[in-house]
């Protein structure tokens, strides 16, 4: 019997329903788990995603990103050929998905990009028992925990009350992150308007379409006086040391990132106010989730694999790297943007070259 | 410890001198006692316990993690405490974080014996963050940028005092300095600072410009040479000896030999150096006696250090600061007249009647180890910072080279979407190697010309750094100007420059015609 699914050049595919996963190239039939760029390309014949996934996708590409544009909600299933296929929440970002794909009794989860922890701008990702189940890696590595993100909020928020001449000019992806950081201050209780960068206005406004509230919001150029200090203003991580910001006068440069977990990063970007926040499981939530899922199989795509595969091993679940080529390893899935963490690479190992001592 | 844990994070990426002072002063205002205390010796290097070696954390961290899974890590992150700091598994139930104070408090008593227990259970109980601040705090490095100077300049603006004020009551302050947040608060009054050897704030020059002349009487003046080495203050009351240095930092545990050649009852301004025969060696000489920990027969032998006088602040209890600079400084020539040693002699004046013959002087010093001439108000009391008028520094024209920019590295703050921080190299053959690295010395619009020389002519890119062409045709030329050279084994060109900046920049010049190593391996030899 042929697979339910296997690595190809283009992605996952399953030849019985011949649809591809999240391909990285145009193909006659796709799922999609999420509008970010790397997963969500232009062109396909057919799509079969979440109505937001799908609304993010014309924002971005235009109506014509796919030829059939099928919507189907978090648990509905899809029948094609022999093989059904369901999406359930996946945390990451708004429209997100896991795709479900099923032929009998046999069972593949493939996660897509996820993290386990509650996000106001998302549904919260769903475990689904299986056979093989296919994670990402992004942050696989057991020195990447993410703390709280409300006690990262608190951090920018002191950080603007110490500093309130300045402005604050926060880092963060604009699709997903930037929302998440925005809905997460307003939870705060920071209720100032904050100031966007062209590059995710469309977006924010396709966060509120579908019920994610934001509050008041001002598109940068449209600012009335040109002074910005004590405000923030979010804007992709490919602005710093760019011209674009000497428009903001005197700023915290401060970046949203799970990245941010390691110090020298930010210090190589010059950053001043680091938050660690990601839209991708932390080491324990990919562990507790291989834990609690126990399926037959671990597959890993994209990220730090070795770590992973090493523990998933040692705790009697069988696990093998698929090295999947294409998806931004950065995780922040907007390579198109010109991430600054690919612009930066530490040392071939990826550290910053060994300290002598403590 | 979590507020003292997040504020060295925030020291730790905080490149501005004033965003740093905000951060501390920020966090002595809003953290009780007695951790802001510990906190405040911690950073000032107040505190005394027996610190851990890495390889004790080393161990504790391979009983608690799979041996494949750190190495992975480590080799990701690179420096070892921020592994263990991230890497350490969170345990349920732990105890609750520990304080500063509790953490500070618990160290000075603890056996040796107990420490690998005591650290477990911390480490346990505390984030990431806190953890990495408790392994820096034990090992014995904090590395945040953040001097004594600083931390005592952030703890006065709390109420806004003069920060000398703080550093004259020091020396009679402990940890967790509990009277001088009382006094800060405004629930106290200001400590006595009765204890003996306290450090007098340092009296400072300005540099002089072309416009000060005029202004100038030479009959007014008093001239003496600006020796090239470090300046102290020697302080001896009751029986305490102390070095400071003009900031007001103990630097007597790396000069034993100065502080046993120090008559009693006396304080003394000077200028420290490498003294050979009672002559003056260079600055690089003196450097091989700072920052060391253990000072060895051989090191005293080989580089004699001792103090060249500028001035008498205090004898046998008598305070003298408010006497004319003309009468400390014959009270200075009678005193050490009389107690003349190879660790303490007189620096001589220079005698000049104008402007002019002080200039010949000055271009013709006695000693390679005069870096100018100081110019002093006869009348002068002795006041403590940069008064304007009293005291003027004359420095000897700075040494200069044509180099070329290699690379450039955006700047911080202000200066964060500019590439102002330039490493320029000179040729040795047919190549370029850096000699120095310079921020400062070029206007705003000048600025704005590099940057965009820069944007346009990289040709790579190591993250916030661009290396800038630079061939025999192409490239910008800067002249530098710097005060002195050392050989230096850390840079490939052998050679590492005092105080760079930028003089000029020499957009008419082909980069093929900078200066060569040659050029500075003449300057070295010369020094």
């Amino acid at each position: 019997m042929t697979p339910l699914l296997e690595p190809k050049p283009g992605g996952l595919y399953c030849a019985e329903g011949d649809f591809f996963v999240d391909p990285v190239r145009a193909v006659k039939r796709a799922v999609i788990t999420h509008g970010h760029s790397d997963h969500a390309r232009a062109g396909h014949e057919q799509v079969l995603a979440t109505a937001e996934t799908i609304a993010i996708m014309e924002v971005r590409c235009g109506d014509d990103c796919a030829g059939i544009k099928q919507a189907a909600r978090y648990g509905q299933t899809t029948t094609i050929g022999n093989v059904k296929v369901t999406l359930k929440p996946a945390g990451h970002i708004l429209g997100s998905a896991q795709a479900v794909v099923e032929r009998g009794a046999e069972r593949i989860v493939v996660s897509g990009d996820y993290k386990r922890r509650r996000d106001p701008t998302c549904a919260r990702f769903e475990p689904v028992e299986c056979d093989v189940f296919i994670s990402e890696a992004t942050f696989g590595l057991p020195v990447f925990t993410h703390p709280p993100d409300t006690q990262e909020i608190a951090k920018l928020l002191h950080s603007i009350a110490v500093f309130p001449e300045r402005a604050h000019l926060v880092g963060a992806y604009s699709l997903g992150k930037a929302q998440r950081i925005i809905a997460l201050l307003r939870e705060a209780g920071y209720d100032a308007p904050i100031f966007l960068h062209g590059a995710m206005v469309e977006l924010c406004k396709l966060y509120e379409r579908f019920g994610v509230r934001l509050g008041l919001l001002i598109p940068l150029t449209e600012a009335k006086n040109k002074i910005f200090s004590g405000s923030v203003v979010i804007a992709p991580p490919s602005v710093f040391g760019e011209r674009w910001t000497r428009r903001l006068g005197d700023h915290v440069n401060s970046f949203a990132s799970g990245w941010m977990r390691i110090r020298a990063r930010a210090r190589q970007q010059g950053i001043e106010l680091p938050l660690i926040v990601s839209d991708h499981a932390d080491w324990e939530e990919l562990t507790a989730t291989v834990e609690e899922l126990r399926p037959r199989e671990l597959w890993v795509t994209h990220g730090q694999e070795d770590a992973l595969v090493h523990y998933s091993r040692s705790i009697g679940v069988p696990a093998r790297p698929l090295s999947l080529k294409g998806y931004d390893e950065t995780g922040e899935g907007e390579p198109e943007t010109g991430t600054q963490a690919t612009l930066f690479p530490l040392n071939a190992n990826g550290g910053n070259g060994k300290d002598s001592g403590l | 410890m979590n507020r003292f844990a997040e504020l060295l994070a925030a020291l730790a990426f905080q490149p501005q001198r004033n965003g740093k002072l905000r951060l501390l002063t920020d966090y002595f205002r809003s953290v009780p006692d007695p951790d802001r205390g510990y906190a405040l010796a911690a950073i000032a290097g107040g505190l005394k316990f027996t610190h851990a070696k890495p390889a004790l954390i080393r161990g504790l961290v391979d009983a608690r993690i799979d041996p494949v899974l750190f190495d992975l890590s480590y080799d990701y992150v690179g420096d070892l405490a921020e592994t263990v700091a991230l890497i350490w598994p969170k345990k349920h139930g732990a105890n609750v974080s520990p304080g500063l104070g509790e953490i500070v408090e618990r160290l000075a008593t603890l056996g040796k014996a107990e420490l690998p227990r005591c650290l477990e259970k911390w480490l346990d109980a505390l984030d990431a963050d806190g953890r990495l601040a408790l392994i820096k705090l034990i090992t014995g490095g904090l590395r945040v940028g953040v001097s004594a100077r600083l931390a005592k300049t952030a703890v006065a603006g709390i109420k806004s005092v003069d920060p000398n004020e703080i550093e004259e009551l020091w020396p009679a302050l402990s940890p967790p300095y509990l009277d001088l947040f009382a006094w800060l608060d405004g629930t106290a009054e200001k400590p006595s600072a009765k204890a003996h050897a306290v450090f007098r704030p340092v009296m400072l020059a300005h540099a002089i410009e072309e416009e000060d002349w005029p202004g100038l009487d030479p009959s007014d003046f008093i001239a003496e040479w600006k020796w090239d080495g470090i300046r102290v203050q020697a302080v001896s009351e009751g029986n305490v000896d102390r070095l400071y240095s003009r900031t007001g930092e103990d630097i007597g545990g790396s000069f034993p030999d100065v502080l046993d050649a120090l008559p009693p009852n006396v304080v003394i301004d000077g200028e420290l150096l490498v003294i050979r025969k009672g002559e003056a060696a260079s600055f690089n000489e003196l450097q091989q006696r700072l920052n060391r920990k253990a000072v060895n027969a051989k090191m005293l032998q080989e580089f004699p250090a001792g103090i060249r006088a500028y001035d008498l602040l205090m004898l046998d209890g008598e305070d003298l600061r408010g006497c004319a600079f003309v009468e400390r400084r014959a009270r200075l020539e009678k005193f050490i007249a009389e107690r003349k040693s190879q660790q303490l002699d007189l620096s001589p004046l220079v005698p000049f009647a104008t402007w002019d013959e002080l200039r010949a002087h000055r271009a013709s010093p006695p000693s390679p180890a005069v870096e100018g001439v100081m110019l002093k108000r006869k009348v002068s009391p002795y006041l403590p910072g940069r008064v304007k008028g009293e005291w003027w520094k004359w420095k000897r024209d700075p040494h200069l080279v044509d180099a070329v920019l290699m690379y450039a590295q955006r700047g911080h703050g202000k200066r964060s979407s500019y590439y102002s921080d330039y490493t320029f190299g000179v040729w040795k053959n047919d190549e370029l190697v850096p000699v120095g690295k310079a921020y400062f010395g070029f206007t705003d619009e000048e600025l704005v010309k590099i940057d965009r020389f820069v944007r346009a002519h990289t040709t790579n890119k190591f993250g916030p750094v661009r290396e800038v062409v630079h061939d025999q045709k192409t490239g910008l030329v800067f002249e530098v100007a710097f005060e002195g050279l050392a050989r230096s084994t850390r840079h490939k060109s052998g050679v590492a420059m005092r105080f760079p900046r930028i003089n000029r920049l020499r957009w008419d010049k082909p980069p093929g015609e900078a200066d060569t190593i040659e050029t500075l391996e003449m300057m070295l030899t010369a020094d």
